[in-house]
Parts: C-alpha cells; structure tokens; sequence
C-alpha cells in the first residue's frame, strides 16, 4: 500500500509527467498544463483537469492514461475532475513543453499571448519555421490536423509545418 | 429550474445539430485543408454540446446522461433553432450557415460568460474562443465567394435568399430564454452590425429586417430536415441500447 499523506501528492505530479498527450506525445500533461491542482484525502486521490479544446478527442484519452498511470503505481482510488473555469490557455504551456515541441518540428506558441479575434483576413503574427528558423512563413490553415494546430508552410525551406496556435 | 434544464438544452441542441451538419463534410470537402476546417468546426460545436448535456444531465438528476439527451430524445423535445437543422446544400449555403450562426453563438457566449449560473458561465468562456476562430473562418468565405467569381456571386446571394428567413428566430425569445438575463436587443445589434460589415466587404446586399420569418424550432417545431438528421444520428443508440464507445 502507498502511504497518503502529503509526501504522495508530490510522487503522483511525478507520474503526471509520465502522462503524454496522444496527439501531440512529445508533450507531457504538464507541460501541456492542463492539470490543476492534486488533492489527496485519505486514500483518494483527485485530480482537477482543464480540457484544451470542449471538442478535444484526446480528453477521454488522457483521463484514461491518468487512471492507468496511477493505477500501476498502486494508487486505486482516482477521481478526475473536469475544471472548465478557468478556460485553458496555451500560456499554461511550460517553457520545457514548448522547447520539446519545436524540436519535435511543431512551431510552438508565442510567448506573448496573441489575443485571437474574429476580424476577417487580419495581419497574421510571424510564425518561426521550426526547421530553418526562417521567419518568411505563410498560413495555409487556422485548422491543422487537430483542433490546438494551424497549418503553415515556410517560403525559405518551403516545409509546411504545425503551429501549435496561441489559445 | 425547468427554465434553466430547457435553456441548457437549447444552447445543446444548437451546438449538437450544428455539428452534426457540418461532420457531414468530413471526407467531401472542396479541397482538403478545408475539409479539415468544417471537420474542425464540428468537433468544437459537438465538444460544446457535450459541456452543456453534461450540466442539463446533472440538473436533470434521475439517471439522464449527455447520452441519453442526445440520442433518445425525439424530434419534438428538440430546441434548436430551425437555421442549424438546414441542408448544407453547397458551399455558399454552408459556410453562410455557419456565419450567421457563429456569430449569433459569439455575441451569445459574450453575454454568458458573465451569467450568473457558474457552469453556463464556465462552457461559454471555454467555448467563446473557439466560435472567434469560427466567425473568422466563415466572415473571410463569406467575403471571398462574394467579392469573387460571378458564380461563386451568384450562389451566395442564393444561399442569403434561402437561409435569411431562419435568422429572426435567433432573437425571438423562447419562455425559458426569458430568465437568462441576456439582453436581446443588444444581441441583435451586434449580429447586425457584424452581418452589415461582413455583406459590405462581400459587396452582398442586406436583405431588409422586416421580412417574413420562420420560427419554430426552439419550441419543437422542426421543419422535416431535422427528423432525417436524427433518424441517422440516433439509429445505433436506437438499435443497441446502452452500447458505449
Ligand atoms: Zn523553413
């Protein structure tokens, strides 16, 4: 049996990184920062979860993973709490997270959050390709292959390429 | 109580048929990346639906389920509005579809995210920064078939002719509309204005704000399109009862 004082908390955001989003595997739910917050009571654990999009398929996926995470590690009482208020926003994404998804070819949000707005064929924000570096890149798709992705393609190395879209 | 069960599921049915429309793109789409754009837009709208099924299923209490509301209701306890349940047809009508009703969903969802219900308060603030990127999808269409080829012309004025007539029922408050603290009139302004801008930049005239409009559909009268939309959405619920993905 795993002891549930406060020590266990810290060993299951532990697991947490083990977690992979299954669109995007490079990226752990913590980098992702989709969770919350960790309670433990008695030998329950909770874990409050923030879904990225309300459409976002990989959701019942990663509650799934959580459970089997913890299951393995010995921990059988699992509650997984969605927590839509407040909405995600790619500014949760850590800093590692965004660093593992330009390597993995995925241009990575921008830093500054750039409010998205519905105004019709605006100036759109330079995008860096994430193979050349180039910043001479052009939007395909606001709609990539899954619902946190744009589509671009570079005008130097002319790859296209996912930006993982400011939300 | 029963207001705030049926003003859930009215912004569920909405989102749900919408959805459920435009998933019948998927695999058909003009080109590819715009295939994935509509497939895109349906997940989003299916994903909002699920929000609020889970929260009417809640309130419901008595073993209903997002599940159950979806799939074992008939088409009388439907309270979308009758402008969602319309055939695509082509291009022009669904992506004019899509701009009235994103932008109807986004000045709605403006207003919601400062309700007072916590849980309504909570999908639409979720919700709202997807339906912008749904608004600007279908406004830059929108604008690209108008101010484009004489054909692509034609056929969005059609689409106007056809779909104009499904816009008033949006801003005719149903009874379980009328404790939602949503001011209509401001509603309306701002759909207007957004429409006005959009039709000018697609040089599409505005039809006049008078006209003759249907309605129905958010008290359960649905034209006969939307029985076609279940029959196929619910039949394997129907079939095999209880089954789960
Ligand atoms: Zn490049």
């Amino acid at each position: 049996m795993v002891e549930t004082t406060n020590i266990s908390v810290e060993k299951i955001w532990k697991i947490l990184e083990t977690v992979t989003d299954p669109e995007v595997p490079v990226l752990s739910i913590i980098d992702l920062g989709i969770i919350r917050d960790v309670k433990s009571k008695r030998d329950e654990i909770e874990i409050f979860l923030t879904p990225t999009y309300s459409g976002c398929p990989a959701t019942d996926a990663i509650n799934m993973n959580i459970r089997m995470g913890l299951l393995e590690n010995g921990f059988s009482k699992i509650k997984i709490t969605q927590q839509l208020s407040p909405p995600w926003t790619t500014d949760w994404m850590t800093e590692k997270g965004k660093q593992k998804l330009k390597a993995y070819g995925i241009a990575p949000p921008h830093s500054k959050q750039i409010v998205c707005s519905p105004d019709s064929f605006q100036k759109e924000e330079a995008i860096q390709c994430p193979q050349c570096n180039s910043y001479s890149t052009r939007l395909i798709s606001h709609f990539g292959s899954t619902a946190c992705k744009a589509l671009y393609q570079c005008n130097d190395c002319k790859e296209p390429f996912d930006y993982f879209k400011c939300h | 109580m029963d207001q705030l069960i049926n003003y859930t599921l009215f912004l569920a049915d909405n989102a749900l048929i919408m959805g459920h429309r435009n998933s019948e793109w998927c695999g058909h789409g003009p080109i590819l990346e715009q295939d994935i754009a509509i497939s895109n837009i349906a997940l989003d709208l299916i994903g909002q639906a699920r929000n609020f099924y889970q929260y009417a299923a809640t309130l419901i209490g008595n073993n209903a389920t997002e599940d159950s509301l979806a799939y074992l209701r008939d088409v009388k306890e439907y309270k979308n509005c009758l402008l969602v349940e319309q055939p695509n047809a082509d291009w022009a009508q669904t992506v004019l579809k899509q701009f009235f009703f994103s932008t109807f969903q986004y000045y709605l969802y403006q207003q919601l995210q400062n309700n007072n219900d916590e849980q309504l308060k909570a999908i639409a603030a979720k919700a709202l920064k997807e339906v912008t990127y749904h608004v600007r999808w279908s406004s830059e269409w929108v604008i690209r078939l108008g101010d484009g080829t004489e054909e692509s012309k034609k056929r969005i004025v059609k689409a106007v002719d056809e779909l104009w007539m499904f816009t008033g029922e949006l801003f005719e408050p149903a009874s379980y509309e009328l404790n939602t603290n949503i001011d209509f009139i401001f509603l309306k302004e701002n759909w207007n204005k957004r429409i006005r801008s959009i039709f000018a930049e697609a040089t599409i005239d505005v039809p006049a704000e008078t006209s003759w409009h249907q309605s129905g559909g958010k008290i359960g009268n649905h034209s006969e399109h939307l029985g076609f939309i279940l029959a196929e959405m619910q039949f394997l619920q129907r079939a095999y009862p209880n089954s789960e993905w």
